[in-house]
């Protein structure tokens, strides 16, 4: 049987996720609404006095996005299996590869959708512009790492008895170094310190991104065979 | 399953063979001498570190604990990729072998350094960063259980176990490395080349092995018994103790079909 080119496989997938949600406003509605509870939540847990808040707000940006992308990671798997759609992908005559990027994609697009509802908002709630070229840099390299890893990880998890709650017990030791180094390279962007003191954060940060990028497309056909 | 299929599934298990057993007996006898010697020459023939008195002898555990469970779950990594291609269980029992011996050392490997921080850094715990990827790398392979435990089908659980024990392996190489990489810690780096930076040797503090008389020798005696003799015995009681669990099974539903 002739497959489908690989990009042209990967963009029909994005484009059904995109249109999906588009009509049902399903993940993006669930998650904004989580993010911008938490950051709420955070400002009154917090007290945070205006030094304080440059210091601590990259951490609440990251620990905000990172909660709301498992909680899109979720959903955006488990719709897939509930509905068959899982299935129908594998039976379709497209690479297992091409699956997992599409699906990769549509859920970086997803998050990154969340993080541009974040930076205004937070911008403004807190007094600290998030504006810095290296801050969205950080955050484009930081989400793509954390939802290629939660990308492979939720197909695992939807497949299991405990579902939603494996999901962040299996996904954020893994994604650990990568919010590591995300929070630290942000932080030091705000902080305004020398870009040599930080810069490094920035680069591992692109290491990871590519390392577990090739890992998780090449461990990814062995999640969804059956 | 008919009985007969039960039957010739319960005969195809490996069944442990007689010079296995006896090998093993015999490695872990000289597994038991190696600790003990290791103990001795850390306990009695070294001499007492200068600045940091008797407690720095944990060291002598310390060390080699973390060595072993590197190799344990390095185990892990080769079982997991060996699984996916070859779909043989062995290497599935064996990654899961790999996983609980890796998390037997790592605690004591965080117990000792808790025990020893006490007295030398006036508290239990901080958050050093190998302190904390050294938690994390737990929590991880914690996880790894719990994965296990939530697949009822046995071939998914196997494949998911695998995927997942391949990438856990990331947690531990952090851990390895994250001395090199954050020079805020206090951990200092023993292996390898030791950047001659003065403000991070400053902040590390001088770690001399060859300060004392003796030290190099036990932990280089101590790190070799525990990295190559400790996992590999514990990991090969272990698979022994799910081939007989897979066994047992096997039989149980031989019986029942009867």
């Amino acid at each position: 049987m002739k497959t489908t080119p690989f990009f042209k496989a990967v963009m029909a997938i994005v484009r059904k996720d995109l249109q999906a949600e588009m009509r049902g406003r399903e993940l993006v509605g669930a998650m904004g609404i989580f993010a911008l509870l938490s950051i709420l939540i955070f400002s009154f847990a917090l007290e945070l006095d205006r030094e304080a808040r440059t210091e601590v707000i990259s951490g609440v940006l990251w620990v905000t996005v990172i909660f709301s992308s498992i909680l899109g990671l979720n959903r955006s798997l488990a719709m897939e299996r509930d509905q068959g759609n899982l299935d129908a992908l594998l039976l379709a005559p497209i690479g297992r590869g091409a699956v997992y990027v599409g699906k990769l994609i549509g859920n970086y697009i997803f998050t990154l959708a969340i993080s541009a509802i974040l930076l205004p908002v937070m911008s403004a709630l807190y007094s600290v512009s998030l504006f810095d070229p290296f801050v969205l840099l950080t955050l484009l390299l930081g989400v793509l790492g954390f939802t290629t890893v939660g990308t492979l990880l939720a197909t695992m998890t939807v497949q299991t008895r405990a579902r939603e709650a494996l999901l962040p017990i299996v996904m954020m030791p893994v994604a650990l170094p990568i919010i590591l180094a995300a929070v630290r390279a942000s932080t030091g962007a705000l902080s305004g310190s020398a870009q040599g003191d930080w810069i490094g954060w920035v680069q591992i940060l692109g290491a990871l991104d590519a390392i577990f990028v090739v890992m998780c497309f090449f461990l990814f056909p062995f999640v969804v065979e059956e | 399953m008919t009985a007969a299929a039960a039957h010739s599934a319960a005969e195809s298990l490996p069944r442990a063979n007689r010079l296995g057993s006896r090998l093993l007996i015999l490695l872990s006898i000289l597994t038991v001498i190696g600790v003990l010697i290791g103990l001795y020459l850390g306990m009695i023939a070294a001499g007492t570190d200068i600045e940091q008195g008797e407690v720095q002898r944990l060291f002598y555990i310390h060390v080699p604990s973390f060595a072993g469970a590197f190799i344990a779950f390095a185990a892990t990594v080769v079982g997991g990729v060996a699984y996916l291609i070859t779909r043989s269980v062995k290497w599935d029992t064996l990654a899961l072998a790999g996983v609980e011996v890796g998390l037997a050392l790592a605690a004591i490997n965080l117990v000792t350094g808790s025990v020893w921080a006490r007295p030398i850094w006036n508290t239990w715990w901080n958050w050093d960063p190998r302190l904390t990827s050294d938690a994390i790398m737990i929590l991880t392979y914690a996880a790894y259980l719990m994965l296990r435990s939530g697949i009822d089908n046995v071939d998914t659980r196997r494949r998911f176990a695998s995927v997942y024990g391949i990438l856990a392996f990331s947690t531990v190489l952090i851990t390895f490395l994250i001395i090199r990489i954050r020079p805020d810690t206090i951990h200092p780096v023993v292996i390898g080349p030791v950047l001659t930076d003065a403000s991070m040797m400053a902040s590390q503090g001088d770690f001399e092995l060859n300060a004392t008389p003796g030290v190099t020798s036990a932990v280089a005696f101590a790190s070799a018994v525990w990295s190559i003799l400790v996992p590999w015995v514990l990991v090969w009681w272990r698979i022994r103790l799910e081939n007989i669990a897979h066994r047992v099974s096997a039989l149980r539903m031989k019986v029942m079909e009867q």
